[in-house]
């Protein structure tokens, strides 16, 4: 296989990382005005991804790195023509991260309040955005011969793109709540369980239908494959969820979002930038990559460390594999009040 | 004045990094400074260093938050403001990016998430581990990102495509071992020692005249650690400083003839402390100079002859053509000597400090008070000065020798698009910046927390509460 085909793969993989673990961070996010309904119960749905979501963005980056370094024409086409969402989507994280890390440090609570609010908008941003980014990949931008784009923040808003936007927004909803119902206990476990169904049932409609827009548009036959197991698993998840097997509904959410995404690098394959303008002005895998020398390097970096990272990622998650109850969170002050 | 998508871009990469900066020199050294005082307590079991690795890892977090938000916005902003500079640079420019990431990056945010919320339920020596995993992992990624500055300082290990109008990798180790980076790279370090120690130990030294009481031993431990590193990391700075000096002469003459402001070339040549007259250099009214220092800086000979900017004005203009080859003097001549004299002003306070905590003594007075506001902030603007210096005198190149700064910037971005984005980021900044500074406030006003030995191996979910 061409390196250029090893390296789309590693990075449709580094994508499938960041979405799936940062996935259900901004479920948690989104739903913590929802399920928090007092501090303890808020300290205990931000607590479960305390100690990983720092690491499950630092994804994005090497998502980001990667494309850079692999495909240098896609990296300037794409970070530069998606101006203004992706500056939407840093300050968002911006604050959001800020938030985890500050909210504790004092027990006003129109301090935390604040704090709480800025996590929401923070994960909401995010989880709306990169699916109106993705499905613009996908169905393609304008660009020009030397690939610059020519379009502006409108041209990225179609009714594909927002549809896809609404889709990833309401998978990782699910998947927050489904990850939250296999995290906490008592009462914030019960809404989660609650809300994974409602969330999911509207989810699996727009899936179905930003999925079957994918297909009539880009599709073949292993993309549709794809999409019936993916819409699937995210059915097998909303019954598990039913069946009280929450460790099966985060499993199945998990799976629905990788399996959304593999189909969406599928329908863009070969290309990796496709131009409205002029199919011949689309970015490949071949005329935005880099050179054999840089893939080949890259590809021994990338085969030693990234099983390397996954082993100590998934070190983590067992570490913290438990339940975060918050009536105990309760009994005792946050560290400096 | 009308301002374009262009100088604007400039103004965003530098307001954004040089922000950025402020955080990074302080997570480093501190990383370190904070899992020695964890190693003295897991070894001698005295709470004091507990303590104080519960109150500097604190300090820490707060201040390693906004390093790591502001860090996204520095990978993403050369492909949304630099798109030409990514196209040109991208087959080079990009790995190192991409393995500071998957090397360094993973590794810090996850050992750090293992190290707040690991407290009494990893084992001790696990938990130790932990935080000097991630000292490892935040000096592993200076030293990736310094390799792709120093291909931008002294571009090697790569050939021309002419044809797709690139700059392509035939050495990814010449990369790697760039002389540059091989200086930048403990300069850097050090620096970021001097930072931290001189935190330390102005937070330590202000509890002591500030408040006093029953932690007075803990603070002076920690004032005297934080001194000594300072003044040691002050050393080395001095030394590798000298050393890039030398190496910018001959890689950069244009650098270091603008940092000295000198348009003739001259041998000996002396270097000027200070001059009054016009901001440029040109005129000058008033000048306290040392002879014959600035031929032994730059050449490491007393009577070297160093070229002045009108040599290499014309030289650069018959290898690249018709063109200004010349870096805004005044940025390079000020930043440089500021540069200078703000870190040996830093050590100088560092060894004041030793000195007037020598056997038992407890540093009184106004100048205790002085020392203790200033000195976390010379190495801070020394820093930054550091970094103004080196990117605007390598001006107007982007890459030096191969591409100029106005050729790197995004064909299709608007100059009201980077407006919008510089003023948001501006203002996103300046606020964390004051809720950031009064967190720490707040927390060095606290004083030190109590020690709760951690039980290990416990099963309770009361460790979360340290940190969230």
């Amino acid at each position: 296989m061409a390196l250029t085909t090893v390296w789309f793969g590693l990075i449709a993989i580094l994508w499938v990382g960041y979405l799936v673990l940062e996935g259900f961070d901004f479920g948690v996010g989104i739903l913590l005005p929802v399920l928090g309904r007092t501090e303890a119960e808020r300290r205990a749905v931000i607590a479960t991804i305390g100690p990983v979501w720092d690491g499950n963005e630092v994804w994005l980056l090497v998502a980001g790195g990667a494309t850079f370094a692999a495909f240098p024409e896609w990296y300037a086409s794409l970070f530069s023509g998606f101006y203004l969402a992706l500056f939407l989507i840093l300050v968002a994280l911006i604050i959001r991260g800020v938030a985890f890390e500050y909210r504790s440090k004092r027990p006003d609570p129109a301090w935390r309040a604040w704090w709480d609010r800025a996590i929401f908008a923070g994960s909401f941003v995010p989880a709306l955005l990169w699916g109106v980014a993705f499905a613009n990949i996908v169905a393609g931008v304008p660009l020009d011969r030397a690939h610059v784009f020519t379009g502006d923040l409108l041209t990225l808003l179609g009714p594909y793109a927002l549809l896809g936007g609404l889709t990833t927004l309401g998978l990782f909803v699910t998947h927050g709540a489904t990850f939250l119902a296999l995290k906490t206990t008592g009462v914030v476990r019960q809404r989660a369980n609650a809300i994974v169904g409602v969330a999911g049932l509207v989810t699996a409609g727009l899936a179905v239908l930003f999925l079957g827009w994918t297909q009539v548009q880009n599709g073949d036959p292993g993309s549709l494959a794809l999409s019936v197991v993916a819409a699937g698993c995210l059915v097998g998840a909303l019954l598990a969820n039913r069946l009280g097997h929450e460790g099966w509904a985060f499993a199945g959410t998990a799976a629905t979002i990788v399996l959304a995404v593999v189909v969406l690098f599928t329908a863009l394959y070969p290309d990796v930038l496709p131009s409205t303008t002029d199919p011949a002005f689309s970015l490949t895998i071949t005329n935005a990559s880099s050179t054999q020398y840089t893939l080949g390097i890259m590809t021994v970096v990338a085969v030693i460390f990234t099983p390397l990272v996954l082993l100590y990622q998934g070190w983590t998650y067992w570490v913290f594999r438990r339940r975060v109850a918050s009536p105990r969170i309760a009994d005792s002050p946050p560290a400096g009040s | 004045m009308s301002l374009s998508a262009l100088d604007l871009a400039r103004w965003q990469f530098g307001i954004t990094t040089v922000y950025h900066f402020l955080f990074v020199p302080l997570t480093i050294g501190l990383a370190f400074m904070v899992a020695g005082f964890q190693t003295a307590w897991v070894r001698t079991g005295q709470e004091r260093y507990l303590r104080l690795t519960r109150f500097y890892g604190e300090l820490f977090l707060i201040n390693f938050a906004l390093g790591v938000v502001t860090g996204i916005v520095q990978e993403f902003q050369f492909g949304m403001n630099w798109s030409a500079y990514s196209r040109f640079v991208g087959d080079i420019f990009g790995a190192p990016l991409a393995i500071e990431g998957l090397l360094a990056f993973f590794l810090e945010s996850t050992f750090l998430g293992l190290w707040i919320f690991g407290w009494g339920r990893l084992p001790r020596w696990v938990h130790l581990a932990t935080i000097w995993i991630t000292a490892v992992g935040t000096v592993l990624s200076a030293y990736f990102i310094l390799a792709a500055n120093a291909w931008m300082q002294n571009p090697v290990g790569f050939t021309i495509d002419q044809a797709a109008g690139r700059a392509e990798l035939t050495d990814f180790l010449a990369v790697l071992a760039n002389p540059i980076v091989l200086v930048m790279f403990p300069h850097t370090i050090a620096a970021a020692f001097l930072t931290a120690g001189a935190f330390v130990a102005a937070v330590a030294l202000w509890r002591l005249v500030r408040h006093g009481g029953p932690d007075d031993g803990a603070f002076r431990t920690a004032a005297s650690v934080g001194a000594t590193v300072a003044l040691v990391a002050g050393i080395l700075v001095a030394i590798t400083g000298d050393t890039s000096a030398r190496q910018m002469t001959a890689i950069q003459p244009m650098k270091m003839a603008a940092a000295e402001a000198l348009y003739q070339t001259e041998a000996p040549a002396s270097f000027s402390i200070l001059t009054i007259g016009s901001l440029d250099g040109r005129q000058e009214l008033f000048s306290i100079r040392i002879p014959d220092l600035l031929s032994l800086l730059a050449t490491g000979d007393p009577n070297g002859q160093v070229e002045g900017i009108n040599d290499i004005q014309a030289a650069y203009q018959a290898t690249y053509g018709p063109g200004d080859y010349v870096p805004y003097v005044p940025v390079a001549y000020w930043t440089f000597r500021l540069m200078i004299g703000l870190g040996l002003l830093a050590a100088a306070a560092a060894a004041w400090l030793l000195w007037s905590l020598r056997r038992g003594r407890r540093p009184v007075g106004r100048a205790a008070v002085a020392v203790a506001v200033a000195l976390p902030f010379l190495p801070l603007v020394a820093n930054s000065l550091g970094w103004i210096f080196t990117e605007m005198a390598r001006q107007p190149w982007i890459v030096f020798g191969l591409l100029q700064t106005s050729a790197g910037v995004s064909p299709g971005t608007s100059a009201l698009e980077v407006l919008l984005t510089v003023v948001v980021f501006t203002l996103l900044y300046g606020g964390l910046a004051v809720v950031e500074v009064g967190l720490l406030l707040r927390r060095i006003r606290a004083g030190l927390p109590d020690a709760h030995p951690p039980d290990e191996g416990s099963d309770l979910d009361e460790p979360l509460t340290f940190a969230y």
